[in-house]
């Protein structure tokens, strides 16, 4: 094989050549412009919107689309724009710190898991199996009998059932490079437990988890929506995708685009980050780095 | 002076019983060497045999469910049931191991440099650009074609020789006592194999560290060693002085390895003689000598226990109670 070719080169993959293979991976290119949309419009809502998504101006309610109000009003009369890009906020806060919980416990639980085998690890796969029997919409339904619905519910119980994945992904690709020979060559060399946890396990494994959080942020967004709809997640007056779809529900003969607009929206942001997602890990996977 | 002539490192009595899926596995038995400062020793024996196996066990990297019976002992401290955090300090500082597999020994996402520096920085407590500069001398040292523009390449951009010689300037790094390789030419193309020996040959000679080879070819283990130990069914068969070793073999399993080597100048179309039958499984090893069941010179006695080492000459020692009819018939081995 190309074993023994040297390559005169200096630091390997340089960073131009990541963008350069980006911009030409079409996948990741499409999921990348629409999570920057998202986040694009997230962002603008905090600076600007055509008008206020919380003022309630019921004499022109349920308007179409107009010059005026993009695509119309909804049945308290607020302008459907505004309250997609506000909705935005919510979706992404959800999805960033409740993704952001599943990664940080679920990688330091999978990690611990891989490098301590025997007892801890059955504990933790155990506990995990145990956490992933609930699916976040019940976990959410005990949380808010105990704290009340809200954004900190809905935040919480999908961090929470995002954990045990975010487990089980690291422990199985932690454990198969703890299995590999450079690792055995590290311990000859004196690094413990930890730090070949840390210097060698982790940057091998970091391309699959990022791959997996990009995937989780769609779960998440799905969830957030499914709660809110439930009307388990974000409280009004605060807009979400997910409670202008609950809105939508009673209206659904009268004025049908109500429920497609913050439909199209999830869709479109889940959509965005799978694309994201798979053309990551196309672009990460070093096998086809190399190849070009 | 004195401390040149005690022994470095000490290994007695030494087993290691597996749990492997078939049942607990004696994998090791009754292995017993010891190493001067600046000797080595070769481990010869077939796949299966217990030499890695044995390696690890002094570098103290079995895996959890092994059990280890003996003693080990460096520098007259027993290893045998060190914990784990004390072990860490001596492998790679006092204890090194070159890996049979370069092209898997170094870790595909650090640059090379950064990996012959670690073991300084860990063990030596030097600062980083100290570690950077004896890192570069120590790749300049091993043959590493312009080090200093290479120190932040990553291991794929290497060939399998470059690599093992870079795995050479890790296990040295911190110069230690005992340096362990484990068939460390194996995997590579045979023009390389000899610079590679040369080179481990040439840094133990200077900086007078003790040396354990393993291999399974006995050419490798001829050229490279002071003394050899020949290991079967996970117990040593033999050992003693190479010369003494390659001009009496006293075992028949030494024996018949060196008749199955290929010669040059034999006649064309001689067949080269094989070891009838196949290494017995680890899992039920019989209770007398691992070797009976291919051996021609097998007698009853054989089979009910593990023999003695028998002394055959000064410091050379054969496992086989049959020794006496093995030596006297067709005599085996290279007048030295």
């Amino acid at each position: 094989m190309s074993a023994s070719v040297t390559i005169q080169a200096g630091p390997a993959p340089a960073p131009n050549a990541f963008w350069r293979r980006a911009l030409r991976h079409r996948s990741f290119v499409v999921g990348a412009l629409l999570c920057l949309a998202v986040l694009g419009a997230a962002l603008l809502s905090v600076v600007w919107t055509p008008w206020s998504a919380y003022e309630i101006d019921v004499a022109s309610k349920l308007r179409p689309p107009s010059s005026a109000h993009w695509l119309g009003t909804d049945v308290l009369g607020r302008d459907i724009v505004s309250l997609l890009l506000v909705g935005a906020r919510a979706t992404i806060l959800v999805g960033i710190i409740a993704v952001g919980i599943g990664l940080t416990c679920g990688v330091a639980l999978g990690l611990i898991a891989a490098a301590q085998r025997g007892w801890t690890e059955e504990l933790i796969m155990r506990f995990s199996d145990f956490t992933f029997a609930f699916p976040a919409v019940l976990s959410a339904i005990m949380l808010a009998a105990v704290i009340g619905p809200g954004m900190v519910t809905s935040i919480t119980a999908i961090g929470i059932f995002q954990i045990p994945v975010f487990v089980r992904v690291t422990r199985g690709s932690a454990g198969a490079i703890w299995a590999r020979e450079f690792i055995l060559a590290a311990r000859a060399a004196g690094k413990g437990r930890f730090r070949i946890t840390i210097e060698h396990v982790l940057p091998n494994i970091l391309s699959i988890l990022i791959v997996q959080a990009t995937i989780q942020f769609a779960l998440a967004i799905l969830a957030e929506a499914a709660l809110s709809y439930l009307g388990l997640g974000t409280q009004p007056p605060q807009p979400s995708w997910g409670r202008m779809l609950n809105d939508a529900q009673t209206l659904l003969f009268q004025s049908p685009s109500l429920a497609v607009y913050p439909g199209a929206a999830i869709a479109l942001a889940v959509l965005g980050l799978n694309l994201l997602g798979d053309g990551l890990r196309d672009l990460l996977d070093p096998r086809l780095a190399r190849q070009r | 002076m004195s401390a040149d002539r005690q022994a470095l490192l000490e290994v007695s009595g030494l087993g290691i019983r597996l749990n492997t899926s078939r049942g607990p596995a004696q994998a090791v038995r009754e292995v017993s060497f010891m190493l001067k400062r600046g000797e080595t020793l070769g481990i010869v024996g077939e796949s299966g045999c217990g030499k890695s196996i044995s390696a690890l066990s002094l570098l103290g990297l079995l895996p959890d469910s092994a059990v280890v019976s003996g003693s080990i002992k460096l520098d007259g401290r027993e290893l045998a049931g060190l914990d784990d955090a004390d072990y860490c300090k001596l492998r790679g500082n006092r204890i090194s191991m070159i890996f049979q597999e370069p092209m898997t020994a170094l870790n595909p996402m650090h640059t090379i440099g950064h990996q012959v520096a670690e073991p300084l920085l860990r063990h030596t407590g030097c600062s980083a650009a100290d570690a950077k500069r004896q890192a570069i001398a120590l790749l300049d040292r091993v043959g590493l074609p312009d080090p200093i523009r290479r120190y932040d390449a990553y291991p794929h951009q290497f060939s399998g020789g470059q690599r093992q010689r870079i795995t050479i300037a890790i296990a040295l790094a911190c110069k230690p006592d005992v340096l362990i390789a484990d068939e460390p030419t194996t995997a590579l193309d045979v023009t390389i194999q000899r610079q590679i020996l040369d080179l481990i040959a040439d840094l133990v000679a200077e900086q007078g560290m003790a040396m354990i080879l393993i291999s399974h070819d006995l050419g490798v283990i001829a050229e490279n060693v002071q003394r050899m130990i020949v290991m079967y069914g996970g117990t040593v068969v033999e050992s003693g002085s190479t010369d003494a070793v390659f001009s009496r073999m006293g075992h028949p399993y030494t024996q018949g390895l060196f008749r199955a080597r290929p010669r040059l100048g034999a006649r064309k179309g001689t067949r080269l003689s094989t070891i009838a039958g196949t290494v017995p499984e680890l899992a039920d090893l019989p209770a007398g000598c691992p070797f009976a069941d291919r051996c021609a010179l097998v007698i009853d006695a054989c089979r009910t226990a593990l023999p003695p080492l028998i002394e055959i000459g000064a410091g050379h020692g054969v496992r086989c109670i049959r020794t006496d009819v093995a030596l006297a018939r067709d005599p085996v081995g290279v007048v030295a």
